[in-house]
C-alpha cells in the first residue's frame, strides 16, 4: 500500500461529492419541470419528439399506467435488439460496418445478450471484438445502453414523486420522463465524455482491423471500431458492457490512469447526484444527505478492504516465490490480471466503483482478485446494489430499504411508522419486502440450480478447481440477478473455437437461466417499486410530531446500514462462506 | 395498451436512429477531425510502414526455429523473446501472446495451482533471459508486473523496476552504455494520472524504437 494509493481513494470521494451536489440540483429541476440552462436548446427537440411519438406529456399516469408503458417499451427494445443481433450478417449491413464479416451468434447466446443489455446488466458471454459487428455495437448495444439507463432513472423519479406526492395517484408521465432523461441528462454528458475520452486516447473510427508488421517482423492484428461513443454511455449509464472482451482493461477503452479516474467518476455521477436530487425533491435536503452518508460509509469500507487485500498479494504468487511488497519502481501486490498503468489502488477502486453500482465494467480480472479482494464485489452485490447502485435502480432500491428501516425502527419504539409525514401500512411494507427479497431469491435459486446440475457445471472453467469453481458460478448468477454484469470471466456460456463465429455455439443452460434471471430480477423489483410509489402517492401528510422517528440524522444512517447488512448477511452468508471466504482464509492451492 | 404499443414501436425506431446512428457518427466525426491520431489508435510508422500502436502491447519476439524450420503449436507460431529488445508483460490472449484482435484475461484464480505454475513459468523465463546480465537476480527480486499476466493481455507498459533490470541485457546486447539506456527509460516513462492516480509505466514500443534509432538497427 502506498500513500498515493490511499490519496486516490479519498480524493475520489471528495471530487465525486463536489460534482454530485450541484448536478443533483440540476436533476431535481429537470424532473420537477423547472427551467434549466439547457432548456433553450432542447425545448424544441423535446416537443418534436412528443409529436413523433404521439404522446401527450401532460397526461398523468398512475403507477399501473406508468408501469405498462415502461414494460411495453422495454419489450419493444428487446425484440428489436434480438432481430438486429440475429441478422448481423444480413443483406442490409454494409461491409464497412461489419468489416470482418462476423456471423450472428447462436440463438441462445443472443437471448442472453439481449436480455442483458435491455436490463442494464451488460453481462457478456460473447467477446466484442471477435463476434460483434460495428453496426451491432452501434444500433443494437449502444442504443440499449441509453434506454436501459433511462428506464432505471425514471423509475427512481416516479418513486420520489409517489413519496412526496400529496394529491391524487399520479406518478408523472413515463414518456416525458424518458425523453427528458435522454435529452437533458444523458445526451449532453455522453457527447462531452466521449470527446474527453478520445482526447486521452480512446479510439473512434470505422476502420478495418489494422494489420501491423511489428518491430521484430511478426504480424499483429489490432481491433478497431467506434469505441468512444459506446464507452461514454457505458460508464455514464452504469451499463458496463465493453466494446472489447477485456472491457476497461483494454488500452483502447481506458488508455491512461487519468481516464481510469475519470471513468470512475462518470460511473458514480448520476447515482450519487440522484440521491441529492431526492433530498431536494422531498423539500428536505438532509434526507438526501443521510442516504448519501449511508452509501459513502459502505463504499469507503469496501474500497479500503479491496485495496488492502490486493496490495497483500495472492497465495499463488507467494507459493511461486514472488515477493509482493512495494519496491522502488514497482507497485507490488497482486498484479495478475491488472494493468501496469492503473496499479493496485486504481484497479481495486475501479472494481468497487463498478460493483457497488450496476455498472459491472472491469479494468482488471475479478477472477484473479485475492479471496478477500474478490469477496468485496461479492459483498457489494449481496447488498443488492444499494451502495449508489445503478442509475436510478440504486436510489429506488435503497428507498425500499429506507422504508424497511423506518418500519423496523417504528417497531422498536412501538409507534406506527411514518416516513416523510406519511403513515406506512401493511401494503407498503409487504411490497417493499418483496421488492427487496426478489433479487437475492433469484440469485440463490439460480446458483443452486447451476451448481447441482451437470448442465450448469460445464460452464465452470477448467482451471477453477475447488472453491474457485463455486465462486465463478455464484458470482455469475449474483451478478446477473443484480443486473451488474461484471464476471469471474472464466465462467462460459459461449464457445468460439475460431474468431468470426464460425462453428461457435452457446451453452444453452447458462444462457437461458442467466437471461431469465436478468429479466425477472430487473422488472419484478421495478414493478414493486412503482407499486410502492402508487400506494404512497395518495396518502395524507401529517406534520411530524415529537415521537416521529427522524430519517435525516446519524442515528438513522446507522440503522439503515444495519438493515442493509443484516438482510444481505442473512441471505448470502452461507453461500459466501463456501466460495470467497474459504479462499481468503487459506493459503492452500487447489 | 394500443397507444403504448404504437408509441413504443415508433419510439424504439426513432431512438435507434438518434442514439445508434446519429450519436456515434457525431462523436466519431468530431473525433476524427479534432483528434485524428488518438481516434485511429495512435499508429506508429517507421519508414512509412505501420509497426504498431503506441498504446497496444506487442511481442518483441522471433519465431522459434528447429532444424531450420519454424516451430508451430496448435496452428500458431511459437516465438521466443528477442534479446535485443525490452519485453512486454506476460499476456494470456487467445491465439498467442499480445493478440490485439482478441483481448483476453488470464482468469487465473488466487488459490489455483494453475496460477502458481503460470507465475513460476514466467519467473523462470525472466530469470533465464535477464539472469546472465543481472548477477544475483532471484525470484524474490522479480517485479510483479514481469511475472503476472496483464489484464487486457495488451499492456503497453512495464514497471520502472522491470525496465531497469531489462536495461542491463539490452545495453549489453546492443553495445550501449547503461546510462544511455536508463536515460531513455526515464524519457519514455509516463507519469501517474493527474499526479497521484495509478502507477508510472515505461512504454515498451517507444523505448525499443528509440533504441533502434540510436543503434541504427534495421529490420
Amino acid at each position: 500500500m502506498t500513500f498515493l494509493g490511499w490519496l486516490t481513494i479519498v480524493l475520489f470521494a471528495v471530487i465525486l461529492t463536489a460534482l454530485a451536489i450541484p448536478f443533483g440540483s440540476y436533476l431535481a429541476n429537470v424532473y420537477t419541470g423547472k427551467r434549466v440552462f439547457l432548456t433553450p436548446i432542447f425545448a424544441a427537440p423535446e416537443r418534436f419528439l412528443y409529436k413523433v411519438l404521439r404522446v401527450d406529456p401532460h397526461r398523468e399516469q398512475d403507477w399501473k399506467a406508468y408501469a405498462k408503458s415502461l414494460i411495453i417499451f422495454s419489450l419493444a427494445g428487446w425484440l428489436l435488439l434480438y432481430v438486429i443481433l440475429r441478422t448481423q450478417d444480413g443483406f442490409y449491413v454494409p461491409h464497412s460496418l461489419n468489416p470482418l464479416g462476423f456471423e450472428s451468434a447462436p440463438w441462445n447466446v443472443t437471448f442472453n445478450t439481449v436480455s442483458s443489455f435491455t436490463t442494464n446488466t451488460n453481462w457478456q458471454y460473447y467477446s466484442g471484438e471477435t463476434t460483434m459487428s460495428y453496426l451491432s455495437q452501434m444500433i443494437g448495444l449502444t442504443v440499449q445502453n441509453w434506454l436501459s439507463a433511462g428506464v432505471g432513472i425514471v423509475v427512481a423519479v416516479a418513486l420520489i414523486r409517489g413519496i412526496v406526492g400529496r394529491t391524487g395517484k399520479s406518478l408523472g408521465n413515463f414518456w416525458q420522463d424518458l425523453v427528458r432523461t435522454i435529452l437533458y441528462v444523458l445526451a449532453p454528458l455522453s457527447v462531452l465524455i466521449a470527446i474527453v475520452l478520445v482526447s486521452q486516447g480512446v479510439i473512434a473510427n470505422f476502420s478495418n482491423y489494422l494489420t501491423v508488421h511489428t518491430v521484430t517482423g511478426l504480424t499483429q492484428s489490432i481491433a478497431m471500431g467506434p469505441v468512444a461513443s459506446q464507452e461514454a454511455i457505458k460508464m455514464l449509464g452504469t451499463n458496463g458492457g465493453g466494446f472489447f472482451n477485456t472491457n476497461s482493461a483494454h488500452p483502447f477503452e481506458n488508455p491512461t490512469a487519468f481516464t481510469n479516474f475519470f471513468e470512475m467518476l462518470v460511473v458514480l455521477l448520476i447515482p450519487a447526484a440522484l440521491v441529492f436530487a431526492y433530498g431536494r425533491m422531498t423539500g428536505n435536503r438532509r434526507q438526501g444527505y443521510a442516504i448519501y452518508a449511508t452509501m459513502m460509509v459502505m463504499f469507503l469500507g469496501a474500497a479500503a478492504v479491496a485495496y488492502i487485500a490486493e496490495a497483500h498479494g495472492s497465495p499463488a504468487q507467494h507459493a511461486a516465490g514472488l515477493h509482493t511488497h512495494v519496491l522502488a519502481g514497482s507497485s507490488g501486490g497482486n498484479l495478475e490480471g491488472k494493468e501496469q498503468r492503473f496499479g493496485i489502488a486504481g484497479s481495486a477502486l475501479f472494481d468497487v466503483v463498478t460493483t457497488v453500482t450496476s455498472c459491472g465494467a472491469v479494468n482488471s480480472a475479478i477472477e484473479s482478485f485475492t479471496g478477500i479482494g474478490g469477496a468485496v464485489p461479492f459483498a457489494n452485490l449481496s447488498a443488492s446494489e444499494v451502495i449508489f447502485g445503478g442509475v436510478g435502480t440504486g436510489l429506488y432500491s435503497i428507498l425500499l430499504y429506507v422504508l424497511l428501516a423506518v418500519f423496523i425502527g417504528g417497531l422498536m419504539v412501538g409507534r406506527t411508522p411514518e416516513w416523510l409525514g406519511k403513515k406506512l401500512e401493511a401494503r407498503e411494507i409487504k411490497l417493499a419486502g418483496l421488492g427487496i427479497l426478489i433479487t437475492p431469491l433469484a440469485a440463490l435459486l439460480a446458483t443452486a440450480l447451476a451448481t447441482a446440475s451437470h448442465a450448469g457445471r460445464v460452464s465452470i472453467s477448467k482451471a477453477a478447481i475447488g472453491p474457485q469453481g463455486f465462486s465463478e458460478t455464484f458470482y455469475a448468477y449474483l451478478s446477473q440477478a443484480n443486473n451488474n454484469g461484471s464476471a469471474f470471466a472464466g465462467y462460459t456460456g459461449f464457445i468460439q473455437p475460431n474468431a468470426g463465429n464460425v462453428g461457435s455455439h452457446g451453452v444453452t443452460f447458462a444462457d437461458l437461466l442467466g437471461g431469465f434471471v436478468m429479466v425477472f430480477a430487473r422488472f419484478a423489483p421495478i414493478l414493486f417499486a412503482l407499486a410502492v410509489a402508487g400506494a404512497l402517492a395518495g396518502k395524507r401528510v401529517t406534520p411530524a410530531g415529537l415521537g416521529t422517528m427522524r430519517t435525516d440524522n446519524p442515528t438513522f444512517v446507522v440503522l439503515l446500514i444495519g438493515v442493509i447488512i443484516l438482510v444481505g448477511a442473512l441471505t448470502f452468508f452461507p453461500a459466501l462462506l463456501l466460495g470467497p471466504v474459504v479462499q481468503g482464509l487459506t493459503s492452500h492451492l487447489y | 395498451m394500443r397507444r403504448d404499443i404504437i408509441t413504443s414501436a415508433i419510439g424504439i425506431i426513432v431512438l435507434t436512429i438518434l442514439l445508434g446512428l446519429a450519436y456515434p457518427l457525431l462523436v466519431t466525426g468530431v473525433s476524427q477531425v479534432a483528434f485524428p491520431g488518438n481516434a485511429n489508435g495512435q499508429q506508429v510508422h517507421v519508414a512509412g510502414k505501420l509497426v504498431g500502436s503506441k498504446i497496444i502491447g506487442q511481442a518483441f519476439a522471433d519465431p522459434k526455429m528447429k532444424n531450420g524450420k519454424v516451430v508451430e503449436e496448435k496452428g500458431a507460431v511459437v516465438t521466443e523473446p528477442d534479446p535485443r529488445y525490452f519485453q512486454t508483460r506476460p499476456s494470456a490472449t487467445e491465439g498467442g501472446a499480445d493478440n490485439a484482435a482478441a483481448s483476453t484475461f488470464s482468469n487465473l484464480g488466487p488459490n489455483s495451482k494453475a496460477t502458481e505454475e503460470a507465475i513460476a513459468e514466467h519467473i523462470k523465463g525472466y530469470l533465464e533471459l535477464e539472469g546472465p546480465y543481472n548477477p544475483g537476480l532471484s525470484a524474490a527480486r522479480v517485479p510483479v508486473d514481469a511475472a503476472n499476466s496483464s489484464g487486457s493481455g495488451l499492456d503497453p507498459e512495464i514497471s520502472q523496476a522491470n525496465a531497469r533490470i531489462q536495461a542491463r541485457r539490452v545495453a549489453s546486447v546492443r553495445h550501449l552504455s547503461l546510462v544511455t539506456v536508463d536515460g531513455l527509460i526515464s524519457k519514455y516513462t509516463s507519469d501517474r494520472g493527474i499526479g497521484f492516480s495509478g502507477e508510472p509505466g515505461v512504454n515498451v514500443l517507444e523505448l525499443n524504437l528509440a533504441i533502434d534509432r540510436l543503434t541504427g538497427a534495421t529490420r
